[in-house]
């Protein structure tokens, strides 16, 4: 996470001082480095080679502000184009006059369609519309019961006929079932290859059978560099009208997005992001933006501490950090609610200006130590967790022993202890430009 | 593609049938390159007009970051390539182009080739399959059940996925289509539960391989990944030496992340070897160099379709011929 774009780019840029206009060779030297993030997030390398021409026309001459280093200038840059590459086409659903709007879900296997339908399903419902599932996935064995029982658990009804009729009748009566019991009917559709022509064919029909208003593919953000030729296949042979990136509570960069988007010039609408049904959400793209980049997503840490801090715990946090005085108890706290968020990686991923801090250089962030280190606190005195100094040789072995760690460890946790103490008192004191712990 | 399958137990004609599907399949494969691709080929052979030179290194690194091979893999695989070619002085395409599919090929063998078998030589054996979501698993078990079948074997299938709505009736029907027998409990019941049920009814219902299903799940998901863990100590506990073998699947389609992927499995369970599935796509799945390479995780089988007989033994020569369409031309 480290060596994320941000942080490269400071130390290319190190050796640049004053401000001014960006000069062509500031350009060259950070494109190179976009270049790679970007190829390194899974953006197509096609893609990124257009991108990147843009960008640099953009970015040549450009004043720097003020407030910012070149570097960050450049970051400004490339984050505001991705933003609005993604950003650009309506991100709603076309609904119809007259009801019911159908939409028809597409993608390769494994993508996640059908917990996608149920989703969106639940999502609709939430708007106050009433949403019918059809089941038109009769290849992939207990395609149907998956629909079914996804559908019990939204409370929507799901029409599924059985697995021995043509997918393009079950869509077709599907959808007069729908307008007898709802005013929105979702096809789930069987994964297909984008070079199986029998299958595209069938879908093909689906959609002369039905015409949909929506037509969505469904895209697993964890998908490499073949996303792009997928996708304009789809498009080619059924049309798309936006997209659904999934999977995205993994770590994947998610470069796809705007693979996805600048090759099929069609909106991404939806964001799935967990296991439950309720984790779903309309496209950001400006977190997508950060994401890729992996600089940053303030928005989307500010909406998850909102969701699980417990304010007032966060409101002491905050005073806590203020004064910097935040004790081994405090970290222990911290580290229950981060964990409630998500990976601590990906939580510090989004603090602003972390990627870029030498001081944060030595925190460690691995999430695999974490169990560790909630270990070694566990094994320390209620005294030595509100004063760490107190901990000296032979307690640091009892904490060792206690913990199933080596003193090593100990002396690391406590070092990292002393750099977050140093790093604060200088937050405190205002220094550190840009960085915002927002809600902790 | 087994090891501890007797050769004799082998009939003659499913050996047949799997060579030629195999060469039917990287021919196909050859063929599915996509329109991306083919670009990238003229391009290399147009190069090639001005023999080896930096212009053709540049492209064959575009092929390689367009099989997902990464920036890293294909920086290490150029330099590589370059530095056989000058030190064999390398100027003509045939031999650049044999020099690199070595290259790749080399980056994917593991030392002792024993490795890329799955190993079933004890009775009973057991397998572990994990993954992310939707990467293949049931179906690979389906997949994995018929070959051992096939071979003499009496595989046993374990339900373990209790999460995913009707996870179990899908294990159900591949179990059926295989022809093996299954051990289940509700949707919703702990999957160590059903592990130790299944591990202990191997020897009672006659099996000698279990292969056990998990639902899928995010490497990120800690307490997805720690109840897999459980699910390992479980086995381990209940028979010494088991599980014999752990896959990961591994989706074609997956970019760099797959990496992290691997990093995390490896951490959590200890995965033997990699199964690359929907490789009948046009995606190449080049994350698995990186995998093979920095975490010496042998790839051991490729899916390649939806079908019961889609499964077939990793090659990296000719995965690296596929990446590039290199080597015979046949299937162009
Ligand atoms: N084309 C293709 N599809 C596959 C392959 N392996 C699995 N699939 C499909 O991928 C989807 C997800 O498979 P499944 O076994 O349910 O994945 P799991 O969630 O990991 O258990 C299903 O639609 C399968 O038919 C393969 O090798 N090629
Ligand atoms: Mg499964």
């Amino acid at each position: 996470m480290f060596d994320a774009l941000s942080d490269r780019l400071q130390n290319a840029f190190q050796s640049l001082k004053g401000h001014g206009k960006l000069t062509a060779e500031d350009v060259d030297q950070a494109m190179r480095e976009i270049r790679l993030a970007l190829l390194e997030a899974d953006v197509n390398f096609k893609v990124v080679r257009e991108f990147v021409a843009q960008v640099k026309q953009r970015a040549l001459g450009v004043e720097v502000m003020e407030s910012l280093t070149p570097a960050q200038q450049v970051i400004k840059i490339v984050n505001e184009e991705l933003t609005t590459l993604m950003g650009a086409g309506d991100s709603k659903l076309a609904f119809s006059g007259r009801a019911p709007t159908i939409i028809l879900m597409a993608g390769l296997q494994g993508s996640g369609k059908t917990t996608t339908c149920a989703k969106l399903a639940r999502h609709l419902k939430k708007d106050g519309k009433r949403p019918v599932l059809i089941a038109a996935d009769v290849y992939r064995p207990a395609a149907i019961d998956q629909l079914k029982t996804l559908g019990e658990r939204v409370g929507v009804p799901v029409y599924a006929p059985g697995a021995d009729l043509d997918p393009v009748d079950i869509a077709r009566d599907g959808v007069e079932y729908a307008r007898l019991n709802g005013d929105v009917a979702i096809i789930d559709t069987a994964g297909r290859l984008h070079i199986d022509e029998e299958l595209m064919g069938e879908l093909a029909r689906i959609r002369s059978a039905v015409k949909p208003h929506n037509i969505l593919l469904v895209v697993d953000s964890m998908t490499g560099q073949d996303a792009v030729n997928a996708a304009e296949e789809f498009r080619q042979k059924v049309d798309l009208d936006g997209v659904v990136l999934t999977k995205l509570d993994g770590d994947a960069r998610g470069g796809a997005a705007l693979s996805v988007r600048a090759v099929t010039g069609r909106p991404i609408k939806f964001a799935s992001n967990g296991e439950k049904l309720d984790d779903f959400d309309t496209f950001h793209p400006d977190r997508m933006a950060s994401r890729i980049l992996g600089m940053g997503d303030v928005l989307s840490l500010i909406e998850k501490a909102e969701d699980s801090l417990d304010a007032r715990k966060a409101a002491e946090m905050e005073a806590k950090l203020r004064r910097a005085e935040f004790t081994f108890e405090d970290f222990l706290e911290q580290l229950k609610q981060v964990r409630k968020m998500g990976s601590l990686s990906s939580i510090l991923g989004m603090l602003p200006g972390v990627p870029g801090m030498k001081e944060l250089k030595n925190v460690q962030v691995d999430d695999r130590q974490l169990d560790r280190i909630e270990a070694m606190i566990f094994s320390m005195t209620p005294r030595e967790r509100r004063n760490p100094e107190l901990i000296d040789g032979p307690r640091k072995q009892r904490v060792a022993r206690g913990s199933g760690t080596q003193v090593q460890d100990v002396n690391m946790l406590l070092k990292q202890y002393r750099e977050m103490q140093k790093m604060l008192k200088m937050f405190k004191g205002g220094k550190v430009k840009g960085l915002r712990l927002p809600g902790m | 593609m087994f090891k501890g399958v007797a050769e004799g137990d082998v009939p003659a004609e499913v050996i047949a049938e799997e060579q030629r599907e195999r060469k039917g399949l990287f021919g196909r494969l050859r063929r599915n390159l996509g329109k991306a691709r083919l670009a990238v080929r003229d391009g290399l052979k147009s190069a090639l007009y001005v023999g080896v030179d930096r212009r053709l290194y540049e492209q064959v690194e575009e092929t390689l970051i367009a099989a997902d091979v990464g920036v890293d893999g294909t920086i290490k695989i150029v330099d590589e390539l370059e530095r056989r070619c000058t030190a064999k002085k390398i100027e003509a395409r045939e031999p650049f182009f044999e020099e690199l599919a070595d290259v790749v090929a080399g980056a994917l063998k593991p030392e002792d080739p024993e490795r890329q078998r799955i190993d079933v030589s004890a009775d009973p054996s057991v397998i572990l399959v994990v993954g992310v979501n939707g990467t293949g698993k049931t179906t690979t078990i389906g997949k994995i059940a018929f070959r051992l079948r096939q071979m003499g074997k009496t595989p046993l299938m374990v339900a373990a996925d209790t999460f995913r709505a009707a996870a179990v009736e899908q294990l159900s029907a591949w179990a059926d289509r295989a022809g093996c027998d299954i051990v289940k409990q509700e949707a919703g019941s702990d999957p160590a539960a059903v592990v130790y049920d299944g591990v202990a009814a191997a020897r009672s219902r006659g099996a000698d391989v279990v292969i056990i299903d998990t639902a899928g799940r995010l490497h990120t998901q800690v307490n997805l990944m720690r109840e897999l863990e459980k699910v390992r100590r479980v086995i381990e506990k209940q028979l010494p030496g088991a599980p014999h073998e752990t896959l990961l699947v591994l989706d074609a389609t997956t970019g760099q992340n797959g990496l992290r992927q691997a990093q995390e499995f490896k951490q959590a369970v200890d995965v033997t070897g990699v199964v690359l599935t929907k490789l009948d796509g046009t995606a190449k799945g080049g994350i698995v160099v990186a995998i093979h390479d920095s975490l010496g995780i042998p790839i051991k089988l490729v899916g390649v379709g939806e079908k019961l007989e889609d499964l077939r033994p990793f090659e990296a020569d000719e995965f690296a011929r596929a990446v590039f369409g290199g080597g015979d031309e046949d299937g162009d």
